[in-house]
């Protein structure tokens, strides 16, 4: 016990040691006001003309660097033969080949051979089907909900956005688990490429989906196909993560088996190992379709259509009914597909003896109801085409039950905002903005030197000297200061909440399950309460960013808490704590470097949404990267994208350290 | 005896740490324990040289991390020794190609896990068929044979299950069906049944001596249970810290310990089920007495025969010539061998 608290005690006079330098700097540093014009350069980094005072204002031009690559990528021809814009543009009408093909499947046809799309009882009765083949019933149920309510639902055109979207999915589900199925597998092979592997998946899973966006409309284009590139781009690096972690974690006596067995190196990786890693596997072909269905808006803003370029409009338009219609269509997408692909990863083979009929019935049953409904679709009309008088649309009484939910709560709704931005994220901000940068890289210096890392110290600075340099401090701030601002809500809310659900099963059981449904919901599906409730301020923002990302902090609390060893929960108990004691006095500080990660994972998904709340308009450096977006400036976005990634990369690594050094003095395995 | 030699094991060195090849060529291959401690090294296997006769079964013992598992790996080539030579019916291992290798594993060895390592997402059938399979050879030979070694082990009838729908003797069966389909000459078992119960463990040992008189392989067997390691061992190596301090017949290993290791080590074991009267009798009396017992009697046998008669006994040998003679005297002696260090 006393362990622990001299651990504690020592970390917050550290952490609090260089806050306190940070201050003092500005008594040290006179003149300075945030507002004054040349502010003194230990507080905001110069502005320099190396790369001959272009558009750009940092210390060191890189967003001038990156444009001139970019340029140079363009129109260098390679060989003389081709630039890199033509061939990744070859790649892109490959990529359009197979969309030709899942677009005439689901919704176009094929009109040269003149047959129509898939008809709708097709899809709702395999999608039944294959649940019960998965899951079961439940699994099925909620299957067939979904694609009923998109056949429901349909007035304005769901049931054909679906199948847009799907479409597009249905090719960069596969293409990105293939490459990451690839670079996984290389990486366990050969050490070397690993090394270059996971830094490199590291920035790029921690870069903002606009960064990519701009690169992509500049070497593809826009419209769908490029909006599966990039889809691809964002989705495939979870899958060569759990395809590394999956490959290594295969127990030596199964691949030594394989050996002794007389396999040849092909054997070995198709008969052993992909098989014998096939859970995590399927989990990464599982995060891979989650995260395609999370671009499936962002990819609206290059054009792909679908549902997420309806539901943006509608957003934009603020017509929140019609908005709210399409977003339970992505959210029932997202849910199904997330249960399917989980359920068929964690499929075991089933033993099954007897005829063929009773080895597959499965099977039989399939090709018994596509029989049936073939009949059906030739005979009735309805079954091949949803009539549209039969569709409904609820968005008109959804329109009115939000204004009238508003308007009641318009008056408290509004104190609470104006409390809000007065109190706490005004006088925030302003601290915030005033952080001199130098200070700031003192700051992260000191705690890595002091996690007892010169290494670690050094790369923090580093990430933090580029942030300054790159001419995006004060809005590099901003963005720290809303990631900040939420991550202390998502504290306030998720731990009490986490503690409250970890004290019973039941409870655990529950919380963990909303969490799961509320993580699979796409990201802009955040964005509709935030703005019906607080119209479009930094509170909704924040809102928004507090809901998405309060989910892993109580998810670690949990774990954390209900990880603490049985034994010393005994012992305590044993030794006379009360229940309070034994919270605070033993679950606590043993939970406690487990909810140092959940903060982190919070940080993470907090950075991860502000860009998305940059579309309701905060001045961070969202709003630069959408501007980036919309004069096609590559250079501009990419460089603040890699500010981001590193906010978010400086966090994360002196927080997994702290976590982890805290971790192994308790005494845990790390 | 003039034994045939199968594997041959020649100063296997395994060393674990930075670059090992090098240390062990500056200390000309013979390191001492304080050398390797101060440069960071982890001694698996130190200077090993055995051989593993055709048709014996080799049990390796040692308590963990003594190396055993490392010494075994290294005959087949999972593991590369550090250094030192592994000759396979005269062949070095070690020099052989990667096809050459296969080729070995595919026809001539078979091995046995301690976790059973069998493929979680083939049924006992395909599991046992798996190094048939991967030999080429075509479906229905393959599963024909895979049947005949499923029904060898005793598991007729769960050709379709999953190996976890079976316990973990079966599961183990399935794993020796499985090393056993290719028909290997030499047969490699990593503590096939220190993952069992008690009950299962006895039962798993019956049935591999059972196989074992029907097949007659070649066998280097590892185990850290002693009781298993007499039941089924015609010789005996120990283990200790990367060295092999003894290796004899599990009488020689009691009755003339090589070291003090060895002597605590054996201490526990019930002699009685081990030695015969042979080895406990006093040679210097060959007076016929009026009762006998054969040389080769264990001393479990003839214990309460002797015990409860007052009468010295005979032993004698196979031709009823009398080579010594057993009384309670030396009857107990052996059996609380302890009491003699004291
Ligand atoms: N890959 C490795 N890296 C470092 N050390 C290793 C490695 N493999 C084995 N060792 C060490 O070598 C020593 C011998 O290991 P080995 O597995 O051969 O022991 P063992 O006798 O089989 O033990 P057990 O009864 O636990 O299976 C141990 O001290 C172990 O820590
Ligand atoms: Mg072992």
């Amino acid at each position: 016990m006393n362990k622990i608290k001299t651990i504690l005690r020592g970390k917050f006079f550290f952490i609090f040691g260089p806050f306190i330098f940070l201050w003092l700097l500005r008594y040290i540093i006179p003149n300075y006001t945030i507002s004054s014009k040349t502010p003194h350069w230990a507080y905001i980094p110069p502005k320099s003309c190396l790369g001959g005072c272009g558009s750009i204002d940092g210390l060191v031009p890189f967003v001038d660097w990156t444009n001139a690559l970019i340029q140079f990528l363009r129109k260098y021809e390679i060989f003389g033969l081709f630039t890199f814009r033509d061939f990744t543009r070859g790649i892109a009408n490959y990529v359009d080949k197979f969309l030709d093909f899942t677009e005439a499947v689901l919704h176009k046809g094929f009109p040269s051979y003149d047959v129509g799309p898939l008809p709708w009882i097709f899809i709702l009765t395999l999608t039944i089907i294959l649940g019960f083949y998965l899951r079961g019933w439940r699994l099925a149920l909620l299957g067939g909900t979904c694609f009923s309510y998109l056949i429901l639902f349909s007035k304005r055109g769901i049931w054909e956005l679906s199948m847009k979207s799907l479409a597009a999915i249905s090719v960069s589900a596969p293409l990105a688990a293939l490459i990451g199925l690839c670079l996984g597998i290389l990486a366990v092979k050969r050490k070397r490429f690993a090394n270059f592997l996971w830094p490199m998946l590291n920035i790029l899973q921690s870069l903002p989906h606009f960064s990519y966006l701009i690169l992509v409309v500049i070497f593809v284009g826009i419209g769908t196909k490029a909006g599966v590139i990039a889809t691809v781009i964002f989705a495939f690096p979870p899958m060569a993560r759990l395809t590394i972690l999956g490959l290594q974690n295969i127990s030596q006596e199964i691949k030594e088996a394989g050996i002794m067995a007389g396999c040849t190196k092909w054997q070995m990786l198709f008969k052993v190992e992909i098989p014998a890693a096939r859970s995590p596997i399927m989990l990464g072909v599982n995060q891979v379709i989650m995260q395609c269905l999370a671009m499936i808006v962002i990819a609206a803003f290059i054009g792909q259509p679908g549902l997420g370029h309806d539901l943006l409009i509608r957003l934009q338009g603020l017509r929140l009914g019609e908005a709210f219609e399409i977003g339970v269509a992505v959210v029932l997408i997202a849910i199904t597909l997330d249960r399917y692909s989980q359920a068929l990863a964690l499929k075991e083979p089933e033993r099954r003896e007897g005829n063929f009929l009773k080895r597959h019935p499965y099977l039989c049953t399939s090709i018994f109801s596509i029989i049936i409904c073939t009949f059906l679709v030739f005979i009735f009309p309805f079954f091949n085409e949803y009539p549209k008088e039969y569709t409904i649309s609820a968005s008109v009484y959804l329109d009115n039950g939000i204004k009238s939910f508003t308007r009641s709560l318009f008056v408290p709704l509004g104190i609470f905002r104006d409390w809000m931005l007065i109190y706490f994220l005004m006088p925030l901000k302003s601290i915030f903005q005033s952080m001199p940068w130098t200070g700031v890289i003192l700051f992260v210096g000191a705690i890595g030197w002091k996690l007892g890392k010169i290494r670690l110290a050094l790369t923090v600075m580093l990430f933090v000297f580029f942030i300054a340099s790159s001419g995006y401090w004060v809005r590099a701030m901003i963005t720290v200061y809303m990631v900040f601002a939420s991550l202390v809500i998502c504290a306030l809310i998720g731990i009490p909440l986490g503690i409250w659900a970890s004290k019973k099963e039941s409870r655990t059981k529950i919380v963990l399950n909303i969490c799961d449904i509320f993580q699979t919901f796409p990201s802009f599906i955040y964005l509709l309460p935030a703005i019906m409730l607080f119209q479009i301020s930094d509170v909704s923002a924040i809102f928004a960013i507090v809901i998405y990302s309060s989910i892993p902090m109580v998810r670690y609390t949990v774990f954390g808490l209900r990880n603490v060893p049985q034994q010393i929960i005994e012992a305590s108990i044993t030794s006379g704590c009360t229940e309070r004691q034994l919270l605070w006095k033993v679950k606590m500080p043993l939970a406690f470097p487990e909810i140092i990660l959940g903060a982190n994972q919070t940080l993470m998904f907090a950075l991860f949404m502000v860009m998305i709340a940059g579309f309701i308009g905060t001045v961070d450096l969202s709003q630069e990267i959408f501007r980036a977006l919309s004069f096609s400036d590559g250079g501009k976005g990419l460089i603040i994208g890699l500010c981001v990634a590193f906010i978010g990369l400086t966090a994360d690594r002196l927080l997994v350290e702290w976590s982890s050094q805290m971790k192994s003095k308790l005494g845990f395995k790390v | 005896m003039n034994k045939e030699v199968k594997i041959s094991c020649k100063n296997i060195w395994k060393l674990y740490g930075e670059t090992p090849e090098k240390f062990l060529k500056n200390t000309n291959n013979n390191p001492t324990t304080e050398e390797i401690k101060q440069n960071n090294y982890i001694p698996a296997v130190r200077d090993a040289s055995i051989d593993v006769n055709t048709g014996e079964i080799l049990v390796i013992m040692g308590l963990s991390g003594s190396g055993k598992s490392t010494l075994l790996r290294c005959m087949s080539k999972l593991i590369e020794p550090t250094h030192g030579q592994v000759f396979f019916e005269g062949n070095d291992l070690l020099k052989a190609s990667e096809k050459e290798l296969i080729d070995i594993r595919r026809h001539k060895m078979g091995m046995v896990f301690q976790h059973f390592a069998l493929l979680p997402h083939r049924t006992v059938l395909q599991n046992v068929a798996f190094p048939l399979e991967v030999q080429g050879q075509e479906i229905q030979k393959r599963e024909e044979r895979a049947k005949d070694v499923i029904k060898l082990v005793g598991l007729e009838g769960r050709e379709k299950y999953y190996p976890r729908e079976l316990s973990g003797g079966q599961q183990q069966r399935v794993g020796l069906a499985r090393s056993l389909a290719v028909e290997p000459d030499v047969w490699f078992l990593d503590e096939p049944f220190s993952a069992l119960d008690p009950l299962i463990r006895k039962e798993m040992q019956n049935e591999f001596l059972r196989l074992q008189s029907m097949l007659k392989k070649t066998i280097v067997f590892i185990t850290h249970d002693f009781d298993e390691a007499i039941r089924l061992a015609d010789r005996i190596a120990i283990m200790y810290e990367g060295l092999i301090v003894q290796v004899g017949t599990p009488e020689e290993l009691i009755t003339k310990p090589a070291t003090d290791y060895v002597a605590e080590f054996t201490k526990d074991i019930p002699r009685s089920k081990l030695l015969n009267a042979e080895s406990i009798m006093n040679e210097k009396d060959k007076k016929p007495y009026e009762n006998t017992v054969n040389y080769s009697d264990k001393i479990e046998k003839i214990a309460s025969k002797v015990l409860k008669s007052e009468s010295i006994f005979s032993v004698v040998d196979d031709n009823k010539e009398v080579i010594g003679s057993v009384s309670k005297k030396e009857l107990i002696k052996a059996l609380f061998a302890e009491d003699k260090n004291e």
